[in-house]
């Protein structure tokens, strides 16, 4: 009982910022409809912000975090849709993803240049004693993850359905001719959407990398299992970016904990392929026809 | 016609420089893991090379000639670890220090040895020295010399009865995961949880669940650097209790830096520690090395400027630069501490390449590799 508790608990804390992660593909896609590949190295870099927020300018770890936040902001939101996205996108959607895969391998080989190739350690946002639930020792860093990867992942549904500048930014995602005529300020609305992203990947990065360790690769597996996780969940819906990223946690622990360790990697990839066979469209996504 | 002769008399005078400063110089080619995975190994064996290469060159070089040492990055891949040995060899390398990595000396092994030049590596799985290569030389004690000094450990100092192990699945891991499940077995102790993971791993929630509902008397870790921290953390935030022993790396300082406090208390047996402080030599060393690279040096860093001392040495009681000379001399040698200072340790290879040297105990105390015995030379 303890096992399976610690390794749901693990499961659904981990998965859960891969959601936050995968709702980046989604809010990206929709203002864009590009897939930004080098969603994985915006989670990689923030980290590393905040080492040198604490590390080169002295910084306590609470200003480094905001510092970090902050140079997230304007390095993944404002610069990367100013210097990528917007002279790339009239090119085409395939233009600007494959700028996003260059993109990706010129963030991670620039850390790996300037800060260097090994991994450095990074403090932890919250204590990491365990605690006892119900006889079983487990960790209060994982729930206290889970808790906030899921409040920010509620909060922003809430944002984005219950607030105007929210319905704007859903009514740009759904058709920006229409939007623009009725009045609503499509670029200010895309920029949000970058603003918001880069700041969970900034949030993604602060959770996990106390645990992975600050290193210039780590956004290879990252992005790609939320990438994963956004498709299984539906790829244009919030809910859906959620759901996939719970899943692939909790299944990747439950399998390396009674099933293979071994192949516990395959793991993902075994559950796209039969999303996409069985369901392409992902659990909570909405088809979107196309015509020739 | 002038500028003819003038550009000809220049060609000639920059053929004879470079002809004069080859002679002057051996060639030496550096391949280890700069980056990837391996690159804590890697940038350390380096760095040890580095002081040593210094050293040597302060006093004359070998036989005379400075050493001039080319880095080479494998990226810890083993093909193309395998392609830089060739290329180091192509150009003029007499000898290659590295790799570090078990998976990757493997594959590039055989080529220094079809080339006939003499290979030192910071490897450790035991299946290299059991292929017949006569020219590869370890710089460490293989997994299959140095595991049996932790089983006294396990059984007189923890009297255990069940032991869990956790291992990296890959060449490196594999040989020791099978030498200590041997090792175990001949102990009569039973082995109730054998957890393996990959190279690369980020998440151990599992593993370390399972070890935890296992419950044995004590865990085994042996994986590589990050993997091994990554472990200690996720062990320590799952609050595992029982003693976490690990060969070598689980006690380094690069480990202690990455994780910190959940390092605290983790035992390992070491080849080699920049703490035993008590052998003049090792002090010597690692006060070079953290006022060149400002931080602790690690067991690789130790084997690498080892491996390079190791050259010099034999190549001057060869007299010449002779890679199958070199070879020769080299199986069934011994070098005293006391004879060759910069050996560090009295230090013997055997006929495969093999070394044995004296060892030590190690556990993680206030955040620093503590030595808490000594384990003599098998």
């Amino acid at each position: 009982m303890s096992q399976f508790l610690q390794i749901m608990l693990s499961g659904l804390a981990t998965g859960s910022i891969y959601a936050l992660v995968a709702v980046g593909f989604t809010l990206i896609w929709q203002a864009a409809e590009t897939v930004n590949f080098a969603q994985g190295e915006f989670v990689m870099l923030p980290a590393f912000f905040v080492l040198i927020g604490l590390n080169v300018l002295g910084y306590p770890l609470w200003i480094s975090l905001l510092f970090g936040l902050v140079l997230s902001i304007v390095v993944l939101g404002v610069m990367f849709k100013k210097l990528v996205v917007e002279p790339i996108l009239p090119s085409g959607g395939i233009s600007l993803i494959i700028a996003t895969i260059a993109l990706g391998t010129f963030l991670k080989e620039s850390v790996k240049e300037f800060y260097g190739a090994e991994a450095e350690p990074f403090p932890p946002m919250f204590p990491t004693d365990p605690i006892n639930v119900f006889g079983a020792v487990i960790s209060l860093q994982d729930i206290l993850n889970l808790v906030i990867s899921l409040g920010v992942v509620v909060l922003l549904t809430l944002f984005l359905n219950r607030t105007r500048t929210g319905r704007c930014m859903q009514a740009t995602a759904q058709s920006p001719e229409v939007a623009e005529i009725l009045g609503v300020n499509v670029k200010r609305m895309i920029l949000y959407a970058f603003l918001i992203n880069a700041a969970l990947a900034a949030l993604a990065s602060f959770l996990i990398t106390p645990v992975y360790l600050a290193k210039f690769s780590n956004g290879e597996t990252l992005g790609l299992i939320a990438f994963i996780a956004a498709i299984v969940g539906g790829f244009n819906q919030i809910r859906g970016a959620l759901a996939g990223g719970l899943l692939i946690g909790v299944l990747d622990n439950l399998t390396a904990t009674y099933v293979t360790a071994e192949y516990r990697a395959a793991l993902p990839l075994i559950l796209l392929i039969v999303i996409i066979l069985l369901r392409p469209q992902g659990l909570f996504g909405t088809s979107e026809g196309r015509s020739v | 016609m002038n500028g003819r002769i003038i550009f000809a008399m220049a060609a000639s005078l920059l053929a004879a420089t470079a002809g004069a400063q080859a002679q002057d110089v051996v060639k030496i080619g550096m391949v280890a893991e700069l980056s990837g995975a391996g690159a804590p190994s890697g940038t350390n064996w380096r760095d040890g090379i580095k002081i040593a290469v210094e050293e040597i060159n302060a006093e004359g070089g070998i036989l005379g000639k400075q050493v001039d040492v080319t880095e080479y990055d494998t990226q810890t891949d083993p093909q193309t670890s395998r392609a830089l040995v060739q290329k180091a060899i192509d150009e003029g390398a007499y000898a290659i220090w590295g790799t570090i990595y078990s998976g990757s000396t493997i594959v590039n092994m055989l080529v220094a040895q079809q080339n006939g030049v003499p290979q030192f590596v910071g490897s450790e799985a035991p299946a290299i020295v059991e292929k017949g290569n006569p020219y590869i030389f370890r710089t460490s004690s293989g997994a299959q010399k140095g595991l049996p000094s932790l089983t006294p450990y396990f059984t007189d100092t923890l009297g255990a009865k069940k032991v869990g192990v956790a291992w990296v699945n890959n060449e490196f891991g594999k040989g020791g995961h099978d030498v200590f499940v041997k090792e175990m077995e001949n102990a009569g102790i039973e082995v109730i949880a054998d957890v393996p993971s990959e190279q690369g791993q980020t998440d151990y929630a599992a593993d370390v669940a399972k070890l935890k509902e296992a419950n044995p008397d004590a865990i085994f870790v042996y994986m590589n650097q990050e993997e091994s921290a990554r472990f200690l953390i996720e062990a320590n935030k799952q609050g595992l209790s029982m003693p976490l022993l690990g060969e070598v790396t689980l006690t380094e300082a690069k480990v202690i830096d990455l994780a910190g406090d959940a390092a605290e208390g983790a035992l390992a047996h070491v080849g080699l520690t920049a703490t035993a402080t008590q052998i003049p030599g090792i002090a010597e060393f690692a006060e070079k090395f953290r006022s060149a690279y400002d931080r602790n040096p690690t067991h690789d860093a130790i084997k690498g400027y080892v491996g390079a001392w190791a050259t010099k040495y034999v190549t001057e009681m060869v007299g010449e630069f002779d890679g199958e000379a070199f070879s020769e001399k080299m199986h069934g040698l011994c070098l005293s501490a006391e004879e060759y200072p910069k050996m560090l340790l009295d230090t013997c290879w055997d006929d495969r390449g093999e070394m044995s040297r004296p060892s030590f105990m190690v556990q993680v105390q206030n955040g620093e590799p503590v030595v808490i015995g000594t384990v003599p030379a098998n």
